[in-house]
């Protein structure tokens, strides 16, 4: 019965993607953790970390994928909310050194005592507890969403003008922390990490855990993301995307619609935030800047935007590419992605899925035509139509 | 520390002069002067500071250039004979140079001399010394460092030499300055009543931040000296306040030219056509090293033209630009009329190719664009001081906005330009070629952030990241003023500039830029389409 109803909400396509993580969450750290080091199956420690930081992008690309590709709200920003649930996490993290640190000071972090604070700023409370600092994680973007949004919304911001003030957003964000006086570290950020729930952050066993935990949680994304579109509520967004002007004179209250899925998607970029932090083992300012965001955009765009993986495809890929062409090739990295750029919104705007989306349409096309009589395919209970173009 | 330099400055020219010229001003002779150096190798620092007003009151104008050397550590004494003389460490032996006729001596062992020793209250001693010795000296430029030496120092012993110096007198700037300089002095000593009174209404007169430094100190003091202090300094203040609104005004506006540069041409590709073009920082950055290229070749080939090397660069930028621009229309952007959020991500590419074109081709650090010498220097305004370069900027702004004006309302290319943008379909059925129009205005907007880059490379670095921290800025500014609306971009650019400008002294610079960003962003949900917002039906296309 759970598995019916699981999959009257997330089409098979989802469905296979939130298997395929679970598999990847559960054998990834057993490979690591059990196989020996000999073992051509063994995937070695800092692959993990890498592979798990592509995954919280790719949660990131979820979420961005969420406003974008369904409800044709073109963030610029979501990097900010990435951010600040990476600095909610961080400021956990900063908390468990406690007097490791290099000034041994028990309560305040190193970079306080360093600027001469003498009592931790009153944001700095509650964060030594792992579960105030998760609720953080998710209530700080969201707040800020909600706050942005009810405003943007409300007032019909849309289209460019919309992603450019999320820009904006991100900037004044990139600009106020890196002040020493935010108190959150300036420039350098938080880093320096060592315990998250007790466990050493640098051990396998915690990275391997890490690992495991994003990829649960892409998976959730993954079930959310499927679960909002295929609702009725989801249609109204698609709906929303495609003729903002014919559903608000429907009667639809398009802003409220809008705001939801803003602070859900907001949310969900906060958590992917703070499950990279650990995994990189730092935070700091330039999280913010705004070419992250327009990076992250990009992922959506190769994935295939208005589809569910498409922008875990498009984020794994892109990164994978970066991570190689910057080590290998550092001048050509900027190339290459400026050009992907040019070429995805050029010919390919539905992305690699849209790509072999119409492959498969054409390839069925021709065997339904030597057929002639086979009944039109209907595996698919719900039939979301892909973006246009336009928008 | 200014000080000092400007006066280490002026004693060696000082010296130079006297050594050169020959010492025509002598007031002793050789012998005495000798006498009266010998001394300053005293027993102990008492001894040399005796010695040292012994020097000064002889009025020597050779005098200040031993001081100096005093001062510096570069008198040392020959162990043998206790003969004085300037050194410079050269291997083991001093290169040796006689203090009285500034001819060189045979060198001294390093062992077999010992050098002058003086601290930190002989060393300030020897400065105002030396700015009085030079009061009395025949140039111009020396008599006026010197008072505003003692403008300084205050130091009431410097007086009579003031009194001396201002009856001889004769340049009347020079003269206000020694007067200025005597009244501080005054301030500073322990006089009283009257004369105290007419020094605190000659200092306030003068420069206004240096004169409230003054008369603090006397606003506390009873009687009518204080009364007076307290009268002078309230109305310094206000004086100050209202400079420090006007400067306000005049940095934000050269603010705001900066803005209205960097934006103009954004308003030209996004206000006019809409076509989010986030290449545009780059366009800029291409202006700004087609500048460094152009001065390249000036330097090689032709020297003397360095001054017009601006000029040269601003057609020059305005072509590389606007042909770049033209290739981006043409290749990428009409592909995507009218979806505008692709035309933002594929521009976006575009300005990553760029930048990266020209960080393999310059180089990633920053390229040195030299200012010519009109635009160099500074001068001043009231109590303000302006660099040539900020002025300048403001006018050229302001220029190319007048330019702008003229071209898109009465030319043909602008009429048509306006055409295509009203209704597109009418004015290509009235045989406007609407592609060409296309493509010639974006490359007029790509120029425009060409020849904004040839005015932005004299007050910023010109990197490849150059780019960059205008786009955001520029997009705010047309925004802000309003799409398609030129006026609403000068009007947008300089009320951002003037805000920042205010905002900055409450807030800090960083911070007063987030809550201009944070005002435009709360500003935008209340008028979204900008401050000069186009009305009809128009707006929703």
């Amino acid at each position: 019965m759970i598995t019916q109803w699981f999959f009257t909400h997330v089409d098979r396509r989802g469905g296979v993607a939130i298997v395929l993580l679970v598999a990847l969450g559960l054998l990834v750290p057993l490979s690591n953790l059990l196989l020996p080091v000999t073992s051509p199956f063994h995937i070695p420690t800092y692959l993990v970390s890498l592979i798990g930081k592509y995954l919280t992008y790719a949660m990131l690309a979820v979420a961005l994928d969420l406003v974008w590709g369904f409800c044709g709200i073109l963030s610029l920003g979501h990097g900010a909310f990435f951010a600040l649930g990476g600095y909610a996490m961080g400021m956990y993290l900063m908390r468990q050194i406690g007097p490791r640190g290099v000034y041994a000071d028990p309560i305040l972090p190193d970079f306080m005592v360093f600027l001469n604070w003498k009592d931790l700023p009153w944001f700095w409370h509650g964060f030594d507890n792992f579960w105030f600092a998760a609720l953080m994680v998710v209530l700080v973007p969201g707040i800020l969403a909600f706050g942005f949004g009810w405003l943007a919304f409300r007032s019909r911001v849309t289209g460019v003008y919309l992603s450019i003030i999320t820009q904006a957003l991100t900037y004044a964000l990139l600009l106020a922390f890196f002040r020493n006086d935010m108190g959150f570290g300036g420039n350098n950020g938080l880093t320096d990490f060592k315990d998250i729930l007790g466990f050493n952050v640098q051990a396998g066993s915690t990275r391997s855990a890490l690992f495991a935990a994003t990829a649960l949680f892409l998976a959730l994304a993954v079930f959310v993301s499927s679960f909002i579109v295929r609702s009725k509520l989801g249609k109204v967004l698609v709906g929303v995307r495609d003729a903002e002007s014919r559903m608000r004179f429907l009667g639809y209250r398009v802003d409220r619609y809008k705001l939801f899925v803003w602070t859900i998607s907001a949310m969900m970029a906060g958590i992917a935030g703070a499950l990279y932090v650990p995994q990189v083992g730092i935070i700091n300012p330039s999280e913010f800047e705004p070419a992250n965001s327009i990076e992250a955009v990009i992922w959506v765009a190769v994935g295939g935007r208005g589809t569910i993986i498409g922008p875990i495809i498009g984020a794994v890929l892109v990164n994978f590419g970066k991570t190689y062409f910057t080590a290998a090739f550092p001048e050509i990295w900027l190339f290459a992605l400026g050009a992907l750029f040019i070429v995805v919104t050029l010919f390919l705007p539905k992305g690699i899925l849209g790509v072999y989306g119409s492959w498969k349409a054409r390839n069925s096309d021709h065997v339904a035509r030597k057929k002639e009589s086979a009944p039109a395919a209907a595996d698919e209970t719900l039939q979301i139509p892909e973006p246009q173009a336009a928008e | 520390m200014q000080f000092t330099r400007l006066l280490s400055a002026l004693v060696l020219m000082l010296g130079i002069l006297v050594h050169a010229v020959g010492s025509n001003a002598q007031t002793v002779d050789d012998g005495t002067l000798g006498l009266l150096i010998q001394a300053l190798a005293g027993e102990n620092f008492d001894d040399t500071t005796r010695a040292v007003s012994d020097l000064v009151k002889s009025g020597d104008p050779r005098a200040s250039s031993i001081l100096n050397a005093l001062s510096a550590g570069d008198l040392y004494v020959a162990k043998a004979g206790k003969t004085v003389f300037i050194g410079k460490r050269d291997g083991s032996d001093y290169a040796a140079i006689d203090p009285i006729t500034g001819s060189k001596l045979a060198p001294v062992p390093r062992s077999a001399a010992e050098k002058i020793k003086v601290n930190n209250r002989l060393r300030r001693d020897i400065a105002a010394a030396i700015g009085g010795l030079t009061l009395m000296s025949d140039k111009a430029d020396e008599r006026r460092s010197a008072a505003e030496a003692i403008l300084k120092t205050r130091d009431p012993e410097s007086i009579p030499l003031l009194d001396k110096a201002i009856a001889a007198e004769k340049d009347a700037s020079i003269k206000l300055l020694m007067n200025q300089a005597k009244a501080a002095a005054v301030l500073n000593s322990g006089a009283t009543g009257e004369v105290k009174i007419a020094a605190i209404a000659e200092v306030s007169a003068g420069n206004s931040r240096d004169a409230l430094g003054l008369l603090t100190p006397l606003a506390g003091v009873e009687g009518p000296v204080g009364e007076a202090a307290r009268a002078a300094i309230d109305s310094i203040n206000s004086k100050l306040a209202l400079w420090n609104g006007i400067q306000n005004i005049v940095y934000g506006l050269s603010l705001g030219s900066v803005l209205l540069l960097a934006a103009i041409g954004l308003a030209i590709t996004f206000g006019v056509m809409g076509v989010i073009n986030m290449a545009h920082g780059e366009m800029v950055m291409i202006g700004a090293y087609t500048t460094f290229v152009v001065q390249q070749i000036i330097r090689t080939s032709a020297p003397g033209l360095f001054d017009y090397s601006l000029l040269i660069a601003l057609p020059a930028a305005f072509l590389a630009s606007g042909a770049i621009g033209v290739v981006i229309e043409r290749s990428v952007i009409r592909f995507l009329y009218g979806r505008p959020l692709e035309t933002l991500l594929a521009t976006w590419g575009i300005s990553l190719v760029l930048q990266q074109a020209i960080r393999s081709w310059f180089g990633a650090s920053n390229v040195q664009v030299g200012n010519p010498s009109w635009m160099a220097g500074s001068f001043d305004l009231g109590l303000l001081t302006l660099t040539w370069s900020r002025l300048w900027i403001i006018v050229f702004a302001l220029a190319v906005f007048a330019i702008l004006q003229l071209l898109l309302k009465k030319t043909m290319l602008g009429l048509r330009m306006r055409a295509v943008t009203q209704n597109r379909r009418m004015a290509s059925s009235m045989g406007i070629r609407t592609p060409w129009v296309d493509a010639l205005t974006f490359g007029l907007g790509s120029g425009i952030a060409g020849i904004a880059g040839v005015a932005l490379s004299q007050i910023d670095n010109v990197s490849p990241n150059l780019g960059q921290g205008y786009i955001i800025d520029s997009f705010m500014v047309v925004v802000f003023g309003g799409v398609g609306n030129l006026w609403g971009t000068l009007v947008g650019a300089m009320s951002l500039g003037i805000a920042n400008k205010f905002l900055e002294p409450f807030a800090g610079a960083v911070l007063g830029k987030i809550l201009v960003l944070v005002l435009i962003i709360l500003f935008i949900q209340k008028r979204p389409r900008g401050l000069f917002a186009l009305k009809g039906r128009a707006i929703e296309a």
